[in-house]
């Protein structure tokens, strides 16, 4: 019982520190940050979106997709076709959510309905992708057309409109505007994320996680929840997509490429599988080193798939918990004031361990 | 009466080429268990070995059948000290430490070698038929896919070496008891099947282009093979093999490669829907 009160109050800290920083971003941020930086916010809040879906259904899912980047670029894709056909962004951005994670749904329902292991998972997802990419790339001829917008290949859509606000066709989101819709909803999405596995369902999908059998035995449809948890992360990932979108109002095949969908493995790899802030610090740590690495000159002989390449095998040789857990690890066996308040050392560390699981 | 004769040499090639994509993948994954997701740039070495020997003027024979094998066999068992035997038995933890692996072996491939596209000319010239040019090459390859499918279904089976092989993937503990060191048979059987791959990237080699990034178009093909093989792992590849690379061979004749792909994708997708366990799960059931 009084473990149960350690993690509790633990977890409500950390929410509560948590959300403070985020609403504190949330304000705050169009006056910390010129023009530029601030776009440049936009485009890492979409991607800690984008790393937020992936942690949340392998994480806590344990689906590991390979090809989490599908959704990602049919959200911008859906967004940006709807958006030029309609001249108005409340219903695309709707559809933005449930067109990709309605796919999501067909996905999983052949997936899981048909009992396919982790490593079919990880294979049909990449698949998919790779063929969504091949595909997208091949519709620059001039019979590629859907209603008004053209689908331009490999090019990729440009001058997407902006979005406006809900109901007003005629009132455009300003940069500034876009940062406080894009901060908003990632703070909605987390919360939402954080309240869902708090229900029922949530508890659920995390059990199936743990032990799939015993799951099972205890008579809950394991293949319906996979898919809808399935299905949920692949609306997240398409609503990052329109986020990516209102960014520079341009999306290209390159969405769906491998290259983002490995990238989206390693933040979630990188942060911690099982947490939910890890995977996102873990994305913006990456696209930083990203960026940086793209204005270095390293005469040639180092590239991005090396650094990615070594990044990955050192965390999962030396790292494998992530780092936030590690972090999390480190903090409560050497600062004392991280420890919950009514607890001693021991059944702190003993809430440490259960803290990686469930956190 | 041409039509016909080109359209099946032409699925026979689909075939072949799978079929080659996937032998080494039918030990290291269909046997061992073992995903490894590096298996793509496994080929794609074997590809570059193949160009830099004969672009150095080694006969192209000896480096596509003796160097690319040998090279990527060895890679594979670096691979397989280094990296991948701490992650047997962890699937998932093993995908994600191959997958570094392969992002690493393409930045290596791309430092030395840069990202430009490169290849060899294929061997024997063409012969014609009817109004059709056709390289002679393409028909050999069938050849030797056939004969290097019959040389791994009786190296396991009538080998003592095989035999220790698979009875020591069934059941490590008794293979153990009876002074058979698995870990060892491990190491050389993940070799065999790197070297197998590497063979298959080098006889490719002439008929595709070669980039650093070559495996990703393999990968995810000769994976869904040989899953959808089951548990038969050779027999299974062949018969696999055989329905997709029809499929894709015919659709891709009628439409576009890429629209030959998704053809392939879905079938395979609806084939594991109807037999989760694979072919080799209902049908030819005793087989290798």
């Amino acid at each position: 019982m009084l473990k149960m009160i350690d993690l509790h109050s633990w977890n409500t800290r950390g929410l509560i520190f948590t959300g403070a920083i985020m609403l504190a971003l949330l304000f705050l941020g169009p006056t910390i940050f010129d023009l530029f930086t601030l776009l440049k916010v936009i485009l890492f809040i979409a991607m800690a979106m984008l790393a937020l879906s992936l942690a949340f259904i392998w994480g806590f899912g344990g689906i590991l997709c390979f090809g989490q980047s599908a959704f990602f670029g049919l959200g911008g894709y859906v967004y940006a076709i709807a958006v030029i056909n309609m001249g108005e962004s409340t219903v695309p951005i709707l559809l933005a959510i449930f067109i990709p994670a309605a796919f999501a749904m067909l996905l999983g329902y052949f997936m899981f309905y048909g009992r396919l292991n982790d490593v079919y998972l990880a294979v049909v997802t990449l698949a998919v992708t790779l063929i969504l990419y091949a595909f997208i790339r091949s519709t620059s001829g001039e019979e590629w057309v859907i209603g008004k917008a053209r689908l331009m290949g490999f090019n990729g859509i440009s001058s997407i409109p902006d979005p406006n606000w809900p109901g007003f066709p005629d009132s455009l989101l300003w940069p500034d505007d876009k940062f406080y819709v894009a901060m908003a909803l990632l703070i909605l999405v987390y919360f939402g994320l954080r309240f869902l596995l708090r229900t029922h369902f949530g508890r659920v999908i995390v059990a199936i996680k743990e032990n799939e059998t015993r799951a099972e035995l205890l008579g809950y449809d394991v293949r319906f929840y996979k898919m809808i948890t399935f299905t949920i992360g692949g609306g997240i990932a398409g609503l990052a997509g329109f986020l990516l979108v209102t960014f520079n109002n341009f999306v290209n095949p390159d969405k769906f490429a491998l290259a983002l969908a490995a990238q989206i493995i390693m933040w979630v790899l990188i942060g911690g599988v099982g947490t939910l802030i890890g995977p996102m610090l873990g994305s913006l740590a990456l696209l930083i080193l990203y960026n940086w690495l793209g204005t270095q000159n390293f005469a040639g002989w180092l590239n991005t798939y090396l650094v990615f390449g070594g990044i990955i095998l050192l965390f999962v040789l030396a790292v494998p918990q992530g780092l936030q857990p590690t972090a999390q690890m480190l903090a409560l066996r050497y600062l004392p004031w991280t420890r919950a308040p009514d607890a001693d050392g021991g059944s702190a560390k003993i809430g440490a361990r259960e803290r990686v699981s469930s956190d | 009466m041409d039509t016909a004769a080109l359209l099946i040499i032409e699925v026979l090639n689909g075939i072949s080429s799978l079929a080659l994509t996937c032998a080494g993948l039918a030990i290291i994954f269909g046997m061992m268990r073992v995903i490894n997701f590096a298996h793509g740039e496994f080929m794609m070495l074997g590809g570059y070995t193949t160009v830099v020997a004969t672009n150095a003027g080694v006969n192209i024979w000896v480096s596509m059948l003796i160097l690319s094998p040998l090279v990527v066999g060895i890679i594979g068992i670096l691979s397989e000290r280094l990296l991948i035997r701490f992650f047997y038995g962890r699937l998932v933890d093993t995908l994600i430490a191959t997958w570094g692996l392969s992002l690493l072996l393409i930045g290596i491939v791309t430092s030395i070698f840069g990202n430009y596209i490169t290849g060899v000319s294929a061997p024997m010239g063409n012969f014609s038929l009817g109004q059709y040019q056709l390289s002679v090459y393409r028909l050999v390859l069938i050849g030797l896919t056939v004969i290097l499918f019959v040389g791994i279904y009786l190296a396991f089976t009538r080998t003592k070496l095989g035999l220790i092989a698979r009875g020591t993937m069934q059941n490590p503990e008794q293979a153990s008891a009876l002074g058979i060191s698995p870990p060892k048979v491990y190491m050389v059987t993940f070799g065999i099947g790197a070297a197998l791959t590497g063979l298959a990237g080098g006889l490719l080699a002439p008929i595709s282009q070669i980039i650093p990034t070559v495996g990703f178009t393999y990968v995810a093909q000769a994976f869904i093979t040989v899953i959808t093989a089951g548990t038969g792992a050779i027999t299974g590849t062949i018969v696999a093999s055989g329905v997709f690379g029809t499929v894709r061979q015919l659709v891709t004749y009628e439409t576009t490669p890429i629209i030959g792909g998704v053809s392939l994708l879905i079938v395979a997708v609806l084939l594991l829907r109807i037999l989760p366990q694979g072919i080799t799960g209902k049908i030819f059931r005793r087989s290798l």
